[in-house]
């Protein structure tokens, strides 16, 4: 049978796994003596290593960020399936792409799912709280085991933003462009607020069990539920919400109780059905703190122009207009520290009704500035290689 | 838009820093990277500019003049410049104390509206001019401010904004020795070079 693939498709990806010896120590203070990391490639590593592309995934990503696991279903590409392929913004004949699962995740890369070599029972929440510094750090190990020795780009939104920023900062020489995505440079005290009630939905599901809720062979479905129902309202805009599911009645009368009698209520409790099946609660939990705690001005005296002023990467920075979350003003923020540290740097603010889910979606302009941007780092790799 | 882009790179020290506003396809700043080793960025709203801007390397941040340059700090950048946008932003002169603000100097060029071209033609048909320097007409053009050299050097003036270098041009962009003797009235495209003591 000839492959179903969509011919701008990388086709079949197959997940591999990178396992580290050597013990990683975290910023926490502790030593993590072992790990693995799940990690997907699309397309070619060049002859002089100079086309490699690392994309850092958001709260709830993972390695799988495009192509198809299984031929039959081509309903479910990876999640940035849009963006990535042959002839797409981020052209896999042109780049070596890659993307693992970070630490703490629950698709594969050590977390709290695994066995604790100590205790010989999941980690659950005695798995330590890693920080995007500790990502960065494990992601360059995958970099050095992959003979990657300098990115031509790192890209990510949302909280992968913020991994691209860090990598400029961590590794300087390491990464030639920067994309950062829909991020921020720290949380507002309203973007911790949204992950504190997130979190206490968790802690407070009678199935959690302190974390230990393996052990008992039950997850904490109605907690990490309402997590992901109220992550998902700040990933969308009230003209977005509106034009999708409106306001009206599904019955066209009310009931008078309390079953699902709006359209946006039966799509939030979907997604929290949905999300309860593929992720794991004590994921949910230390990547909300992972994102609460990152703050790369805080080794800079907080100022985040002090921080840029050691990168050397160019960067790319990008926002949505109707982006609550993350809002352009935030994205602003880091282009100001950028000029201030005289860094390369370029901004573009899309319009767009999709909230902070648009750096996921194929909007025109978005896509134009991507491919743009993208085209003039293959032609560097290109002009270098020749 | 060649001779323009010469002219203005004359003016400009090698290896400064420059900031561009309404930036269009990012010509200038290419041009000024090439020839004279210039670092900085260009500002931009229309998102075909943006796009070719990133396309071709050239730093752009999308941004809106009319707002101000808030998010950049004083005497940042040591030339601002504005090649024919002045008289397409409504707020002129807020724009103009920006830009000696966030620069050590600014640049403007503009189309000369008291070219004897314009005068003659609202003078004899009494209707608005059009020109190859303002080709619009009343109806669709972006310009909302149209001005004269005198009318520029009396804000100036006023301003207390000191004319450091001027040049007039035609409209090939080209500079021509005649303008110079009636440049109000010869010259169809001017440059200016500004300081703030």
């Amino acid at each position: 049978m000839p492959p179903t693939f969509p011919p701008d498709s990388v086709g079949q990806v197959i997940p591999q796994t990178a396992h580290f010896a050597e013990a990683l120590a975290l910023d926490c203070g502790r030593m993590l003596d072992a790990c693995e990391l799940v990690y997907e490639t699309y397309g070619t590593l060049n002859a002089d290593h100079s086309n490699a592309v690392l994309i850092c995934h958001a709260l709830s990503g993972d390695h799988h960020v495009a192509g198809y696991h299984k031929e039959a279903d081509l309903t479910k590409p990876g999640w940035w399936d849009n963006c990535i392929g042959p002839g797409k913004p981020l052209d896999t004949r042109e780049f070596f792409v890659v993307c693992c699962n970070n630490l703490g995740g629950c698709k594969g890369s050590t977390g709290p799912t695994t066995i604790n070599p100590d205790t010989r029972k999941p980690y659950g929440p005695d798995f330590p709280i890693v920080t995007v510094k500790d990502w960065v750090r494990s992601q360059a190990r995958l970099a050095d085991r992959l003979g990657i020795q300098q990115w031509a780009a790192v890209i990510g939104g949302s909280l992968g933003g913020m991994q691209a920023m860090q990598w400029a900062i961590t590794f300087p020489d390491r990464v030639r462009h920067v994309l950062v995505i829909a991020a921020a440079p720290r949380l507002s005290a309203m973007n911790i607020a949204f992950n504190e009630v997130a979190r206490q939905a968790i802690l407070s599901d009678p199935d959690f069990h302190h974390g230990h809720y393996y052990e008992f062979g039950v997850v904490p479905r109605r907690g990490l539920m309402l997590a992901r129902m109220l992550g998902h309202i700040t990933y969308l805009s009230d003209a977005g919400m509106r034009a999708k599911f409106g306001s009206e009645l599904r019955e066209g009368k009310p009931n008078f109780n309390f079953d699902t009698e709006f359209e946006v209520e039966s799509y939030l409790r979907h997604q929290g059905r949905a999300f309860v099946d593929r992720f794991d609660a004590n994921t949910y939990l230390l990547i909300t703190k992972t994102l609460d705690y990152f703050d790369p001005a805080a080794d800079f005296d907080h100022d985040l122009s002090a921080a840029f002023h050691r990168t050397l990467a160019r960067f790319l920075v990008i926002s949505f207009t109707s982006d609550w979350r993350f809002a352009p003003a935030r994205s602003r923020e880091i282009v100001q520290a950028l000029v201030r540290a005289g860094r390369e740097v370029s901004y573009a603010e899309i319009p767009s009704e999709y909230g902070h889910d648009a750096f996921l979606m194929p909007i025109p302009l978005y896509h134009d500035i991507l491919r743009g941007y993208l085209a003039r780092v293959a032609r560097e790799v290109n002009a270098h290689a020749a | 838009m060649r001779p323009e882009l010469e002219l203005i790179s004359e003016w400009i020290r090698p290896g400064a820093r420059v900031l561009d506003l309404g930036c269009g396809d990012g010509a200038l700043l290419a041009y000024l990277h090439t020839h004279r080793q210039v670092s900085g960025y260009g500002l931009e709203i229309d998102s075909a500019n943006l796009v070719q801007c990133i396309q071709t390397g050239v730093s752009v941040i999308h941004a809106d003049l009319e707002a101000g340059l808030a998010d950049f700090s004083d005497s940042s950048f040591d030339y601002v410049i504005m090649t024919q946008t002045l008289q397409a932003v409504k707020h002129t002169e807020a724009l103009l104390d920006e830009m000696l603000r966030v620069g050590r100097q600014g640049i403007v060029t503009f189309p000369n509206f008291g070219f004897w071209r314009c005068r003659l033609q609202i003078a004899l048909h009494g209707l608005m001019p059009v020109v190859k320097t303002l080709p619009y007409q009343w109806y669709n053009t972006p310009n909302v401010h149209l001005f004269t050299l005198r009318d520029f050097e009396e804000l100036c003036r006023r301003k207390r904004i000191d004319i450091l270098q001027r040049m007039v041009l035609d409209h090939a962009h080209q500079p021509r020795s005649w303008p110079r003797l009636w440049p109000n009235l010869l010259g169809e495209i001017a440059l200016y070079r500004l300081g703030r003591a």
